[in-house]
């Protein structure tokens, strides 16, 4: 049978559910299940209503699931609010016993959520060791007084049923953002500045916690991208990372890092919404922003990733991409990706080494080179003249007809480069069933529910990893023997079939979603059913 | 090496900026040419960049403060200056202005006072004295201009000068003397844009050397009354951004 289980735990905002919920996959992760972990909260500090979804799979798992097979409900609204999605005798733990125990014990109302683990791991057979040296981990305050409240809440509660252990590996848990984060670290990233936005705040909280990189918090978002093009002007690989309003923000410094040729790399993480809009709750609005941002003719790279070993595997490879072609680059994710929890096996990056000046003769920072890419040399060692303005190879800004095409041609050629460079990454994945004449296509943070659904009604699937430069030669590869092409995204406008026809790709059907909630697989699955 | 550069000054004839240049020339010789590193903003003052043999970033308009900034967080061996207009510095980006100050990033600003936007033909800026005829105000600002110096006080900026382009060598033992601070340090040159506002002989009727301190700030308010006093008007010690980093 199948080993697929659904948990959901909420409570308001400060009753500790998030950190619970991770405590919960984490154990899953040591029986040996692949884990998942959805979290929808909302933009307030106490209160109102927050939850995470669990979900442990002996199959790949990266997303939750619609419905849940135990509810454990911190506050009463946790039962108001999702007892329709709960399955067939699944089971729900209300939060009083666990708080009655907290006050027998006169603990803290916040180990409320660690009482409410125990009672849950004891109904689903999780050995007390188990249990209590993942507790040990991952609790930091109070470990004595937790432990106590653990044991009585898990020695009074009945066994239900024993889960069975799995033969897989145990990795480590991450959030895409920490993801985004390792991959940038392990392709030699230097300095990472920002200004908090959701929901890329947390990348700039990890790699402060971290602390191998040199981490800031700037004036705002303008600020911080300029900063960084000087310290990468200076050597040093530099990101930022901000969502759509921050993004805007920064636009016209992306134009700038690519006519003055400085490596960026910039994370939008996408939130629901136009504007200010919904803040703590996920979309896929600003692909045709991103690929159009930053005024003049430019080419960057775009790349978005559809789970956390992708987040990983792009963050760093679009650092290394940065340095080898000297261009602004931009990981486009979203809300769901950057705060869902996922279990993390990537493939490792490297940092890659730019290309460098031979210290042979006068330098020119813009040197007329066949590949139209000029090596690289730092100041402080020879002089080195990069502007916004249009320029001759030496960097001093010109207004000269002849060299301004030059200029343009040269920085063409580059951007030919960068396409040429597709051939050699990975930039379109098919799963399912190749011999399909129906194909899904998705890209981001939609990956997970998509190949679900569709796997199940033996479907192809193909995903855009890269949207700029576009991977023409190997979707056309992928859609070999499709005739009917249906696109699934979280937007209302359809920005990826725009993208497609643009690209002489037709759409049949789309698939819209704008809720600023996630796809789940079963009401996926019923859509496309109908098609 | 040569500090010039053979690029075409475009500057009009009998611009402040020249004798800037002239400055700014024997400033970076003294230090030494491979240590600094330029940043300019847009504007008729950003064009040094290209006059001086010396590493440059042109960043964006009112944005060289960051930019340096960040240069200087990448390598703190670099002598960081950036040149902007009080249109760079007051109005586009006043907000990195006020902060690199408050941070007391190490790097030295030269902000080109010419109380206008120039390299666009002449529009008021927040310098611009109360009734400036400029083209988009025909019938004279109506705004108050903001004293500078008091604004770096505020903001706790750790060096905090004036000068008077016309005055080379003062202005070169000014930039000197600024780069050497460690910590954020401001001159405000006085400039005269004999295209769109010549202020030649009220500077050079209005101007003293002084023996300056904090309080002589206050001696001018940015209007026709009194005298002007150049000098430095504030110098602190106290630790970096960078260092603290
Ligand atoms: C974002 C942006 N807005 C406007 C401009 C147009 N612009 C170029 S220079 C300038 C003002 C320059 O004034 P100031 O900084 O005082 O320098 P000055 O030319 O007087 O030396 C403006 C508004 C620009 N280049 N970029
Ligand atoms: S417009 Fe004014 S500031 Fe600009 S170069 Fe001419 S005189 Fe100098």
């Amino acid at each position: 049978m199948k080993k697929d289980y659904s948990i959901l735990i909420g409570g308001e905002a400060g009753q500790g559910s998030r950190k619970a919920g991770l405590i919960i996959a984490k154990i899953f992760n040591r029986m040996g299940y692949n884990v998942f972990i959805h979290d929808d909260y909302q933009s307030l500090i106490k209160g109102g209503h927050s939850f995470s979804q669990i979900r442990a799979s002996d199959e790949e798992c990266l997303t939750h699931r619609k419905k849940v097979d135990f509810i454990l409900a911190l506050d009463k609204k946790t039962i108001e609010k999702h007892k329709a999605i709960l399955n067939k005798g699944g089971i729900i733990i209300s939060g009083e016993r666990p708080y009655e125990i907290v006050k027998e014990l006169n603990g803290g109302r916040i180990m409320g959520n660690i009482a409410m683990i125990a009672i849950f791991s004891k109904h689903i057979g999780i050995d007390w060791k188990i249990l209590s040296s993942i507790l040990k981990k991952e609790i930091s305050r109070d470990i004595e007084k937790n432990l106590e409240i653990a044991k009585k809440a898990y020695n009074e509660t009945k066994e239900l049923f024993k889960i069975e252990k799995i033969k897989n590996k145990v990795s480590p848990l991450v959030t895409g953002n920490e993801a985004i984060a390792l991959g940038a670290i392990d392709a030699g990233l230097d300095i990472y500045s920002a200004y908090p936005m959701t929901p890329a705040t947390s990348i700039l909280h990890y790699l402060a916690e971290k602390r191998k990189t040199i981490t800031t918090q700037v004036e705002n978002e303008i600020a911080v991208i300029n900063s960084i093009i000087g310290s990468a002007y200076a050597g040093k690989r530099s990101m930022t990372g901000t969502s759509g309003g921050g993004f805007a923000l920064m636009t016209e410094a992306i134009s700038f890092a690519s006519i003055a040729e400085i490596p960026i790399l910039v994370v939008n993480s996408q939130r629901a919404g136009p504007a200010s809009g919904v803040p703590t709750y996920s979309a896929q609005g600003d692909l045709l922003f991103s690929l159009n941002s930053g005024h003049g003719d430019i080419v960057r790279f775009v790349a978005s990733p559809g789970d956390a070993n992708e987040a990983y595997y792009l963050s760093g490879t679009l650092l290394n991409l940065a340095w080898k072609y000297q261009t602004p680059t931009i990981l486009l994710t979203d809300k769901e990706l950057s705060e869902s929890t996922y279990k993390f096996y990537p493939k490792k990056i490297k940092k890659e080494k730019e290309l460098l000046w031979d210290n042979k003769g006068e330098y020119e920072r813009y040197a007329q080179t066949e590949n139209g890419i000029s090596p690289m040399a730092y100041p402080g060692k020879t002089i080195v003249k990069a502007t916004s303005y249009e320029h001759d190879r030496k960097g001093y800004t010109t207004e000269d007809a002849e060299t301004i095409i030059a200029m343009q041609d040269k920085r063409l050629r580059k951007f030919k480069e960068m396409e040429k460079a597709l051939d050699e990454l990975e930039t379109v994945k098919v799963y399912g069933n190749k011999k399909s004449k129906k194909a899904v296509i998705c890209w981001g943070s939609t990956k997970g529910a998509v190949k679900e659904a569709s796997l199940k009604l033996g479907l192809k699937v193909i995903q855009i990893l890269f949207l700029q430069p576009f991977p023409i030669k190997e979707l056309k590869k992928a859609l070999k023997g499709v005739d009917k092409l249906v696109s699934v995204e979280c937007n209302s406008t359809g920005q990826l079939s725009v993208l497609l026809s643009q690209n002489g790709i037709k759409v049949d059907k789309q698939i819209l979603k704008y809720d600023a909630r996630p796809l789940n697989p079963e009401d996926l699955e019923l859509k496309l059913k109908k098609i | 090496m040569k500090i010039e550069t053979n690029y075409p000054n475009t500057w009009c004839p009998g611009c402040g900026n020249f004798a800037i240049l002239e400055a700014m020339k024997k400033a970076i010789q003294e230090i030494g040419q491979e240590k600094v590193v330029l940043v300019a903003d847009i504007g008729c003052n950003s064009k040094i960049v290209d006059y001086l043999n010396v590493s440059s970033l042109g960043s964006l308009h009112g944005r060289p403060i960051p930019s340096a900034s960040g240069i200087k967080i990448a390598n703190p061996e670099l002598k960081v200056v950036v040149f902007t207009g009080d249109g760079g510095s007051l109005n586009e980006g006043i907000s990195h202005l006020i902060h690199a100050a408050k941070k007391n990033t190490d790097i030295t600003v030269i902000m080109h006072n010419n109380r206008l936007f120039a390299l666009t033909t002449g529009q008021y800026t927040a310098s611009s004295p109360k009734g400036f005829k400029g083209k988009s105000t025909p019938d004279g600002s109506i705004e108050e201009p903001l004293n500078t110096l008091e604004l770096m006080m505020a903001a706790k900026a750790s060096f905090i000068g004036r000068t008077y382009s016309s005055k080379i060598d003062y202005t070169k033992k000014m930039i000197i003397e600024a780069i050497n601070h460690k910590g954020f340090s401001f001159i405000e040159v006085l400039q005269p844009c004999p295209s769109f506002f010549n202020t030649f002989q009220f500077y050079n009727e209005k101007v003293y050397e002084a023996d300056a301190n904090e309080k002589l700030i206050k001696e001018w308010n940015y209007d026709e009354k009194g005298r002007i006093p150049l000098g430095v008007f504030h110098k602190e010690e106290r630790p970096t951004y960078e260092d603290e980093i």
